[in-house]
């Protein structure tokens, strides 16, 4: 039999065999409360170790009260969601998380975003009638993520995303009873251990005891030094989600307003990201043609296939995991620090302001986009090529305390010349963006023709791990698409094995790419709005009136004043980088 | 055992082994060989006799004399008068506290005559470290039954008719869980033997793995046959390392004999045994953790379904039981699942084991029937209360479990009666407690276990223990209210309704079964701000009366933080906000001066 018939608060209801009580009742309308479950619909990623018991409810002729997000709906269940049982049992095991949860809810990060403070609202608690010690750990502060850990309330959903969808392992549940916990092995400091800070944990904390590293503060000084030239870039996938912190449908696209944003609170100049990413494509192009021309004469020194290095988490991943395959990512720098090196020196000299006292502020939809400014590599006198990065919800929060009614802000460009992009920069925020805007910029270098066409459908899509066969007039280059650090690592075991036939792969750490980053809105388990931010990424490329990297007029004369060409000694030295051995 | 004409057994439980029955062992052997009698007698390191009371125990074969508490200085007293001349050492006998005679044969002691030993049958009777000892017990014989002899139905049906229940404590039916994990299609297939042992003062599992490890590796084995597995899994805690290396050799052995391995009895049955080492965590009793743990996951469990005979080890079937109920197992196929099942209750078939512990005379480890009273196993096999002091409960099931007062006694003992009274079988601790014992701070005490054995993963379980504990202690500590005794019972209430697994849905039975049975000792700690039993210090307060001191000085210069002051031949004080009530002046005191309310 493949449906089951049972009654909801005495509806009945149709539904396939293995849905679960909650998905039955949500599929009539009945809205049964959870805490630690999350699910990201077609992602693959579920998190329902059934830990919290909010979503309990009582089922007819059983002992105890069922948790629905983990209990199957069996034939002829007799389901009752609101009974004063169920209602007395959510409410209490909410206070007792409550009384072992800090209230400091208005001065914490996470206020006003907080599932667990909306929980506590909509189960109607006003008192915490069982009160008692409260655990206190340590605060963990790493260049990127602070974990707060009297915060955890043990939903398991960062364990969920660290080890299971990012296979990287580092936070696990330690201890025992109520001394449980979740942190690193033998509660090391993040920095020690070899997270990557993709920051999916902080992305999907329902509490503030993961949370980025604030540098709102940092930024406004900055602004404020009159000394200071400061200039800001901001990500691709950050226009198609920073609208939904001003309450705004995800997927509105607010290329404009954020320019103009940005102009009011300050900066000096308002650059786009965008434009680094076609030129990271330039270079990342060409090294891919390279070796691939040399692979086809016959080279056995080269490595193949290349591996796209944009994503900082992706390059610590590798570092720690997988040090024997560094020399095979490509060795350009991601656009971030592209941009950072060419900020503050090429347009540095342009307005003759000394690299010390300019200051390049990010915005990144990213959190481990605060560790990489910080890598040593991307220093010049230990002056930083980035100084100060602020994720997507930071920058509304700074827009916020800046008295700026963004939705009513007229749309407004970016300045020039690094503000200048191609649709192809654009669509680096979402998975298989990157690996697409190297295609059509690759293929018209290889084959000196115009390509037929601009989109390929075959790159695109929310499929952990993709692949296509793109036709370089006659010639196959076989590609692979992973998002995700645990889809990315089954590639490159294949490639360990001598498995893999790709000649290119392009991975990003985060489910959905840049888009989905762990400095985004936060999405709530809603995997709706991951796809609604990579729609409004490809219309936005879509509405481009230029869409290949290599046509970005700013970037041609980037090369021509400064550069020379692709992987010139100057490109090598200013957007090129090196791996290390993290092991 | 027939070339012999005595035999001499010497319990090499792990209780008696700490009281050196290693020592009495080979001084046992030294004498033999000196009077060069060691043809004629035997030596025997045995498995627990159950009698831990009375150890070291060495029995003497063929006519059954219990010699209790034998050191090694009684040894050659043993040797020259009972091996040489034939005459017993009375002295070394077991004396009936009621009659206050000496029993010289095991049979006639009121701690035997009411047991039925099945799971302990070769315990305290053979040589665990012997294969040939267990063979010739009929050891192996129910093996090379069902491989010969019976399909894996007709052996499934055996064990479904005798009406074997979980031992371990939930008392599922253990022939319909075989027949579950063989209906469920898969090439691989586990056997697991729950052998995490948890619950405090329990130790049944561990001597039946000491005493007769062959027995559980048959049961293994005929399971696995019936269920179409190849592997064995024995899941041992790593503090248990007497049952570890007897395991290992009885593995060895049975291997060395082709009764484990490849090709069993050249029946084409394969069947090996591996052994997986935990941590000691009571949770990984429960079969998901238990499985988890063993994968090198947390000890955690998960929400069933999935029930491990589904996906379990590795995703793969598994049946889990726990040792003493595959130590049944064999028994029920040499016998008979009729000859089992006229055993016991209605609804509970067979005996079970109880580690029989706290204030009572005989201490020790023993099986009964299940329909046996309280009555009957506390007073008749376990002698009573010590010191003749009055009962007052006894606690059943470890910490999942209740406590159970006098007008539970007749109960008849099985699952359904237990669970009735509020408290459950477990899997057979049983601690006695007398008037000394404090409720209130019995009900802490098992919630401090729970407490630290939780895997943290739930809220209820995890916290709501926590804020049980922290109110228990409030009380203890003379400063509960009347709403708090509520709040017990509501927080309780909760618990068991949305806890994750058998732990937490069952940690506060201890706290529901002592104010259902005890409250008005709640009552007292509460309302009056008296501790009943004298237990809870901060509910005491010694006084030093008067008339009555001689100013001796003995409690002034006993007292450990000087809250006594006094001049010599003059009465004496206890400063109260000094005293940290530990009775020390109250014992010292010659002259009864001092007084404990």
């Amino acid at each position: 039999m493949d449906t089951i018939n049972l009654k909801i608060d005495n509806k009945p209801v149709v539904v396939k065999k293995g849905t679960t009580i909650l998905e039955a009742a949500s599929g009539i309308g009945i809205d049964i409360p959870t805490l630690c479950h999350m699910k990201l619909d077609d992602m693959n990623i579920e998190n329902k170790p059934g830990g919290c018991r909010i979503c309990v409810v009582e089922v007819n002729g059983r002992r105890n009260l069922a948790p629905a997000c983990c209990t199957e709906a069996n034939d002829g269940m007799e389901i009752n969601t609101h009974t004063m049982r169920v209602i007395n049992a959510r409410r209490t095991v909410m206070e007792l998380i409550l009384s072992d949860h800090p209230f400091d809810c208005l001065i914490c990060a996470k206020s006003g975003n907080c599932e667990l403070q909306d929980m506590a609202h909509k189960l109607g608690i006003r008192e915490i009638r069982y009160q008692g010690e409260q655990s206190t750990y340590r605060e963990d502060t790493s260049p990127a993520i602070i974990r707060d850990v009297d915060k955890c309330i043990m939903c398991r959903r960062c364990e969920t995303m660290c080890n299971e969808v990012q296979t990287v392992g580092v936070l696990s549940a330690i201890n025992r009873g109520f001394q449980s916990v979740v942190s690193p092995a033998f509660e090391m400091n993040l920095d020690h251990s070899v997270c990557t800070y993709c920051g999916q944990c902080v992305a999907v904390c329902p509490t503030g005891a993961l949370t980025e590293v604030d540098e709102t503060g940092k930024v406004v000084r900055a602004l404020s030094d009159p000394t200071k030239t400061v200039i800001v870039q901001t990500a691709p996938a950050v226009r198609a989600a920073l609208g939904e912190e001003f309450g705004m449908e995800a997927g509105t696209l607010v290329t404009g307003k954020l320019v103009a944003a940005l102009r009011r609170l300050g900066f000096d100049h308002v650059f786009d990201t965008d434009f680094a990413a076609d030129l990271t494509i330039m270079e990342e192009g060409t090294e891919l043609l390279s070796r691939l021309g040399r692979f086809l004469e016959g080279d056995k020194d080269v490595k193949l296939p290349i591996l796209t290095s944009c994503c900082p988490a992706w390059v610590k991943f590798f570092e720690h995991q997988f040090p024997e395959m560094k020399d095979i990512p490509s060795t350009a720098r991601s656009p971030q620090q592209m941009f950072g090196s060419i900020a503050k020196s090429y347009f540095a000299d342009k307005l003759g302001v000394k690299r010390e006292d300019m200051v390049v502020v990010s915005i990144m939809p990213c959190v481990a986009k605060k560790y990489e400014c910080s890598r040593d590599e991307f220093k010049t006198n230990g002056n930083p090529d980035v100084d100060l990065v602020l994720t997507t919800r930071e920058l509304a929060s700074l827009i916020k305390l800046s008295n700026i009614d963004f939705k009513s802000l007229p749309n407004e460009d970016f300045d020039h010349p690094l503000g200048e992009s191609t649709g192809a920069g654009v669509i680096f925020g979402t998975t298989g963006g990157v690996i697409e805007a190297a295609v059509r910029t690759a293929y018209e270098i290889h084959t000196k023709k115009d390509l037929p066409r601009l989109d390929f459908d075959e790159l695109r899509g929310m499929e952990g791990i993709r692949e296509a066969t793109i036709d370089f007039n006659g010639l196959p280059i076989k590609i692979g698409i992973a998002h995700g650090l645990g889809n990315a690592r089954k590639l490159l075991e294949d490639i360990q094995a001598g498995k893999s036939e790709f000649h290119a792969i392009e991975i990003m750490s985060c489910p959905g790419g840049c888009i989905g980053g762990g400095g985004q809105p936060y999405h709530h388990g809603n995997a709706e709005i991951l796809r609604k931010r990579q729609m409004a990424l490809y219309r936005e490329d879509k509405n481009k009136t230029i869409r290949k990297s290599h046509k970005n007029p700013y970037i041609l004369k980037l090369y021509e004043e400064f550069l020379g060409k692709p992987m010139s000694e100057k490109a090598h030295h200013l957007l090129h980088t090196e791996y290390f051995d993290r092991t | 055992m027939t070339d012999y004409k005595m035999h001499l057994l010497i319990c090499g439980g792990t209780g008696c082994k700490a009281s050196e029955s290693d020592v009495i062992k080979e001084r046992l052997i030294q004498l033999i060989e000196d009077l060069n009698l060691d043809e004629e007698v035997q030596v025997v390191s045995t498995g627990c006799f159950g009698f831990c009371e009375k150890g070291p125990i060495v029995k003497v074969l063929p006519d059954n004399t219990f010699y209790t508490q034998v050191t090694p200085h009684d040894v050659l007293e043993i040797v020259e008068e009972h091996v040489v001349k034939g005459r017993p050492v009375k002295r070394l006998l077991y004396t009936d506290p009621k009659t206050e005679k000496h029993v010289s044969d095991s049979k006639g002691m009121e701690f035997y005559k009411k047991q039925i030993r099945i799971a302990l049958k070769n315990c305290g009777f053979i040589n665990p470290e012997n294969i040939e000892e267990y063979i010739a017990r009929d050891g192996y014989q129910a093996l090379g039954k069902c491989l010969t002899e019976l399909s894996r139905d007709e052996v499934i049906k055996e064990i479904k008719d005798s009406g074997l229940r979980g031992r371990g404590g939930g008392g599922f039916p253990t022939g319909l869980k075989w027949e579950i994990t063989k209906n469920v299609e898969n090439d691989q297939k586990y056997v697991v033997c729950n052998a995490d042992e948890g619950d405090p003062g329990a130790f049944m599992d561990r001597s039946i793995l000491e005493g007769d490890p062959h027995a559980v590796l048959e049961a293994m084995a005929i399971c696995g046959y019936c269920i179409g597995a190849d592997t064995g899994l024995v899941y041992i805690r790593a503090e248990y390392p007497l049952a570890i290396q007897r395991l290992k050799v009885a593995i060895k052995q049975a291997e060395e004999y082709g009764l484990i391995g490849n090709d069993i009895m050249g029946t084409g049955f394969n069947f090996r045994v591996e052994l997986r080492y935990g941590a000691g965590a009571f949770v990984c009793g429960e079969e998901t953790a238990l499985i988890h743990s063993m994968e090198g996951l947390r000890g955690e469990p998960t929400f069933k379904p999935p029930f491990p005979s589904v996906s379990g080890y590795m995703g793969k079937p598994t049946n889990v039981n726990n040792v003493e109920t595959f130590a049944n197992v064999p028994v029920i196929i040499n016998k008979g699942a009729k000859w089992f099942s006229s055993i016991g209750t209605e609804k509970s078939k067979g005996t079970k084991v109880f580690a029989l512990a706290g204030k009572i005379n005989n201490v020790g480890l023993i099986e009964v029937p299940m329909g046996t009273t309280l009555r009957e196993v506390i007073y008749d096999i376990g002698g009573g209360i010590k010191g003749g002091k009055e009962f007052k409960s006894v606690q059943t099931g470890g910490p999942s479990g209740g406590c159970l007062t006098k007008k539970h006694l007749d109960i008849p003992i099985d699952y359904d009666n237990l669970i009735a009274a509020g408290s459950m079988m477990g899997s057979g601790g049983m601690i006695v407690m007398d008037e000394d014992d404090c409720m209130v701070s019995i009900a802490k005490f098992y919630l401090d276990f729970t407490l630290e054995e939780s895997c943290g993963k739930c809220t209820p379980c995890r916290v709501g223990n926590k804020r049980l504990h922290e109110i228990l202690d409030k009380i203890t500590d003379g400063k509960g209210e009347m709403e708090d005794i509520e709040k017990l019972k509501e927080l309780s209430v909760v618990i068991k309704d949305t806890a994750l697994c058998g732990l937490g849905q069952t940690s506060p039975n201890p706290v529901l079964s002592t104010i259902a049975n005890f409250e008005d000792e709640y009552l007292a700690h509460v309302q009056a701000g008296k501790c009943p039993a004298g237990q809870c210090k901060s509910l005491l307060r010694y006084d030093i009366l008067e008339d009555l001191c001689t100013g001796c000085t003995l409690c002034f210069r006993n007292c450990p933080v000087g809250a006594i002051t006094g001049e010599r031949r003059q009465p004496h004080y206890i400063d109260q906000s000094l005293c940290i009530k530990c009775g020390a002046c109250y014992e010292k005191c010659k002259f009864n001066a001092i007084t404990l309310t």
